[in-house]
């Protein structure tokens, strides 16, 4: 467990440089909690079928992605500080199908998927510390078996 | 202080879309970096139980800067419930509310429902079930899949990624069975 604290080596040697993504993660923590995507009645009412809402969210969400990207790809922009970007490509296995599947179970019983656990930590629900204890677990079960699972 | 106000309302399906969508470019211009958050639960196995499993042998330092996207994460929503409302009881669609009542849920103060996330549940089959088991097969789930609702559903469909489309499909079929057979028959166990 002392081990746990080189988590907070790479937050002391380059804060400076990585403090822009904690801005980055503020915006979009907010816009989690007011789009209430992390809201457990959000989500079911997605798997009931009984709102549009969180169809909106996600459909509006990615057709701006999408636009975004092709705009870059198509321009060429470059990062604020002049770097290329490149976005590596997702490769296909089974594991998409089989692991979609499980997470699929698990984001309807907690109402969350990983960047809601932790705002809804931030929310106040302190419990939904414990979820996401176990959801490290599981990804290192997940590590653990890696081998052995079929992909 | 008007624009607090502005922002206090509760927004529109099509303004959190248009925001949440803009995180992609952000992360790319900010540094060419990636949306996917399921990533940071494998840097934490990485730096605290790597326990010599292949799989946690990587330079995770080199993604810290996800470390700190998420730790924004929490903040963010701390600062949302505090200061931009972002804790109000919400709509609920009455077919929906329907079924929890026969779940026994009927509290709509929160976005989430105190009767299931509250500490005084954790010793309990409730807790169990929706903070252990469903955070297990959250981080199980999402990274056998190699992803999850932000790097595949969002960046990966953003970035026309098919493997990410059979990936959100099978997230969706998961979260459908769950929530209309699974979910059922645990209240129904629950409340028996």
């Amino acid at each position: 467990m002392a081990q746990c604290l080189r988590v907070i080596q790479p937050i002391n040697t380059n804060f400076m440089k990585n403090i822009k993504y904690l801005i980055a993660g503020i915006f979009f923590g907010i816009v989690l909690v007011k789009a209430q995507v992390i809201s457990w009645f959000r989500i079911q009412e997605m798997f009931q079928l009984t709102s549009f809402h969180m169809y909106g969210v996600i459909g509006v969400g990615v057709i701006t992605g999408m636009i975004s990207i092709q705009v870059i790809k198509r321009f060429g922009i470059k990062t604020f500080d002049g770097q290329p970007i490149t976005i590596p490509p997702k490769k296909f296995d089974k594991g998409q199908i089989f692991g979609g599947l499980i997470f699929g179970i698990g984001w309807a019983i907690t109402g969350a998927c990983p960047g809601p656990l932790f705002a809804q930590i931030g929310l106040g629900f302190t419990v939904v510390l414990i979820t996401l204890l176990s959801a490290i677990g599981g990804t290192w079960v997940y590590g653990l078996w890696e081998k052995k699972l079929p992909h | 202080m008007q624009i607090i106000h502005f922002i206090q309302q509760p927004w529109h399906w099509a303004v959190g879309g248009v925001l949440i969508g803009l995180t992609v470019p952000l992360l790319l211009l900010l540094g060419n970096k990636t949306l996917g958050i399921s990533s940071t639960l494998r840097q934490i196995c990485a730096a605290c139980f790597p326990a010599d499993i292949s799989f946690f042998k990587y330079d995770w330092k080199a993604q810290a800067w996800n470390l700190f996207f998420v730790a924004g994460i929490l903040i963010g929503a701390f600062l949302a419930a505090t200061f931009l409302n972002g804790n109000a009881p919400i709509e609920v669609a009455a077919a929906t509310q329907q079924r929890l009542q026969a779940y026994h849920l009927t509290n709509y103060s929160q976005l989430l429902p105190a009767e299931i996330f509250s500490w005084s549940n954790l010793f309990t089959w409730k807790g169990l079930i929706f903070f252990v088991v469903g955070g297990f097969l959250i981080g199980f789930g999402t990274r056998y899949a190699g992803g999850c609702t932000s790097g595949h559903s969002i960046m990966g469909l953003s970035n026309l990624q098919w493997p990410s489309l059979v990936a959100t499909i099978c997230f969706m079929a998961g979260g459908f069975f769950s929530a209309n057979v699974i979910i059922p028959w645990i209240f129904q166990w629950l409340n028996a």
